[in-house]
């Protein structure tokens, strides 16, 4: 698996990123900067890592939807290439619409920094074939904007086309708004694309991969990442 | 040419900032306070004097990235 991590300034998670995607992958991954108009021939997934792009200024993601790398993400999500969003990534894919919604501010007015339980709801994704439909696994936060809203009609597309990936829920698996941390429209932490092929999500799997640090529940992201294009090829 | 770029949120919109802002408002026993939604301003210079070009620009800056028209409206004044 050929991945590329856009990298703009102020992001500060692209080398959590590089390191799960190289272990998971055994690939190095391309850093491109966010003034390179071009991926790297070959690239499979595209990468758009959390932190704090710009500042956060104007509004999370904002300015780095507009960067000049956005345009090859843009064209390779159009081509059904592979794009992943985390956190300050998901925000931008959402400023940069490829991913319908916004991310508003915590309902709870502050910066959430833990873990949270993700329910994952489908297993037939790129993204999700490492998981089993219905299973919990654990993986942190930290953000201060990551309550997803979307209008009713865009929120009800969503749902009745399988769109929700992941939903922030208790340890066994229910919905309970105590543990919507954000809280998000329907506890949504992560959404597909109408194409399929590009996810944002606002927990951070790429930090739960090594049993050094914990919990390894992130790898099941990457691992399916990569026997999608196994299986591919 | 000044311009100013005025962007809200639009009606509907939860803004846990301007329900803070609201309750700061009360708890400063500041009267008659019924609600606060907080909104962002830009005063633009523009260059030359034509009007209508100006106007044209300041509304592209606004759709392409002063608001987020999924949640935000925006106003355009010249002055």
């Amino acid at each position: 698996m050929n991945s590329a991590v856009v990298v703009f300034p102020g992001i500060n998670r692209e080398r959590d990123m590089a390191r799960a995607l190289r272990l998971a992958s055994g690939c190095e991954p391309a850093m491109v900067w966010h003034a390179d108009t071009a991926l790297p021939g070959g690239t499979d997934l595209v990468v758009v890592p959390g932190g704090f792009s710009y500042g956060d200024y104007l509004r999370c993601g904002a300015i780095a939807a507009r960067a000049p790398i956005m345009d090859a993400v843009r064209a390779h999500a159009g081509r059904g290439g592979l794009v992943l969003g985390v956190c300050n990534g998901f925000q931008i894919l959402c400023e940069a619409g490829l991913l319908p919604g916004v991310l508003m501010r915590n309902t709870a007015m502050k910066f959430i920094c833990r873990d949270v339980y993700l329910r994952i709801e489908r297993s037939d994704t790129p993204f999700t074939r490492g998981y089993n439909a219905g299973q919990v696994i654990r993986v942190p936060v930290a953000h201060g904007e990551g309550n997803y809203i979307a209008d009713d009609a865009t929120i009800a597309r969503l749902e009745g086309e399988g769109r929700v990936l992941f939903r922030y829920a208790d340890p066994g698996g229910a919905l309970d708004p105590a543990w919507n941390v954000n809280g998000a429209t329907n506890a949504i932490a992560g959404v597909l694309n109408e194409g399929g092929n590009v996810l944002g999500l606002m927990p951070h799997p790429e930090n739960h991969v090594e049993a050094v640090l914990g919990p390894t529940d992130g790898r099941g992201l990457f691992a399916g990442l990569v026997d999608h294009f196994k299986q591919a090829a | 040419m000044k311009a100013r770029v005025t962007v809200t949120l639009k009606s509907g919109i939860l803004d846990p900032q301007g329900k803070a802002i609201e309750g700061a408002l009360k708890s400063l026993g500041i009267a008659g306070v019924a609600s606060v939604r907080q909104g962002k301003v830009f005063d633009i210079e523009i260059e030359g004097r034509d009007r209508k070009a100006a106007q044209a620009a300041l509304e592209q800056a606004a759709d392409k990235l002063l608001a987020n028209s999924l949640i935000e409206n925006y106003q355009v004044e010249l002055k």
